[in-house]
């Protein structure tokens, strides 16, 4: 145990608090409580999805999905609830399903944790299914956990015939 | 995307969907990230120009307006047309810098400056398309510039940008309200008919894509013009 050396607020983090925040965060996403769930990221949060040909890419020297960084965010969830970004009006239905997290790793206060998900998304009596796995770093927060990096890599192979992924993966 | 191909052509340069469609790129993103919109919006927006390139070809050409680049990277930006001024003189750098254009190679072949992207698409079906689609760089620019490139792209482009996914949403709208095409049998794009030169905001670059994509169907060996003066297309058949 490394608790010795820690700052209080970096007691060591429990496979069990994480899926539990996980499962929370999913139910956030689904339910389009979007301003609860911006709360649950760091001012210096960074938000990603990686292309599908380079999933272990970085954001600074290759083109993403996305690549938010807070503000950005911030604007990503106001425009979907302001309803006039019309590719979510009406929204979609979405149902994740998280499984298989792990803690990856453990140091100064962070934990790099990982979960498999798939998201089925349903509008205008189309069903897309979006698979892959998170990679998140977690850090602890006034109020329980938060997101320091948010990052959804998708197994698809292509966005064919998903077209757009105007929600929050 | 679950639409007919000819809908992202008309799409693509299509002038005037921008404002109603992606209203949330231009009256929340934009304004999120600081940036002054009136070059977009409102009464002093800027007014292009649409030309018939004759065999279907078109193109939309505006003034260069804001986006995040332009803001995030307005020092960078600058020094390039200090190079491009010594390069090829200040008349034409004027033309490359302060215009954007939408260019339309007939007939699936798109070229949008002001995001740098190359885009085409092929027909599986009547109503479904598949869609490729390039960000084109300039060579041996730093890393941090390469960056403010990236984000100016994905800003708005791809299946998660802020302007696209509306695009996907409206256009597989339309697919959907076509199948009462024996209700509603024509699809107007009359705009700026007779206009001695029409604007971006006007459909000749759709009807010059139409007229040939028709006359091809037909097996006609024009109009090549295809522009709205007739004398002029039957001169060119």
């Amino acid at each position: 145990m490394k608790t010795g050396a820690m700052a209080e607020d970096a007691a060591p983090f429990t496979v069990g608090e994480i899926e539990a925040f996980l499962i929370h965060e999913a139910a956030l996403l689904d339910e389009w409580r979007l301003e609860e769930w911006l709360a649950l990221m760091t001012p210096d949060a960074r938000y990603l999805v990686p292309p599908l040909d380079a999933p272990d890419a970085d954001h600074r020297d290759t083109l993403f999905l996305i690549a938010d960084d807070r503000r950005t965010l911030a604007s990503r969830v106001r425009q979907l609830l302001s309803g006039t970004t019309w590719a979510e009006n009406p929204r979609s239905r979405t149902r994740r399903l998280i499984t298989n997290v792990r803690l990856l790793a453990e140091q100064e206060g962070k934990a790099r944790v990982t979960a498999n998900f798939a998201v089925w998304r349903f509008q205008h009596e189309q069903a897309d299914v979006y698979v892959g796995r998170y990679l998140h770093v977690l850090v602890r927060g006034p109020s329980g956990l938060m997101f320091r990096e948010r990052r959804a890599v998708l197994d698809l192979e292509t966005l064919r015939p998903h077209g757009k992924l105007s929600f929050i993966l | 995307m679950k639409a007919n191909w000819k809908l992202l052509v008309e799409n693509s340069m299509d002038g005037y969907h921008a404002l109603p469609t992606h209203q949330r790129y231009f009256s929340q993103y934009l304004a999120d990230i600081g940036m002054d919109t009136s070059s977009w919006a409102g009464p002093n927006r800027i007014q292009g120009i649409g030309l018939a390139l004759g065999g279907g070809h078109a193109v939309i050409e505006n003034r260069a307006r804001a986006l995040p680049i332009t803001g995030t990277a307005k020092q960078e930006l600058d020094q390039i047309r200090v190079r491009l001024v010594e390069r090829v003189g200040p008349e034409r750098a004027h033309r490359v810098t302060d215009y954007s254009r939408n260019l339309f190679i007939f007939p699936n072949l798109i070229l949008i400056s002001s995001w740098h992207t190359i885009r085409t698409f092929y027909p599986l079906a009547p109503d479904y398309m598949e869609i490729d689609a390039w960000a084109s760089l300039p060579r041996g620019e730093s890393p941090e510039l390469r960056q403010r490139r990236f984000e100016n792209f994905i800003s708005f482009l791809g299946p998660a940008g802020f302007g696209t996914p509306d695009d996907v949403y409206a256009l597989e709208g339309c697919q959907r309200g076509f199948a009462a095409w024996r209700e509603v049998s024509w699809s107007d794009i009359s705009r700026g008919m007779g206009r001695e030169q029409p604007s971006s905001q006007d459909e000749l670059q759709m009807r010059a894509f139409w007229r040939r994509w028709h006359a091809l169907m037909q097996r006609l060996r024009g109009p090549t013009d295809c522009s709205d003066r007739a004398e002029q297309r039957e001169a060119a058949e």
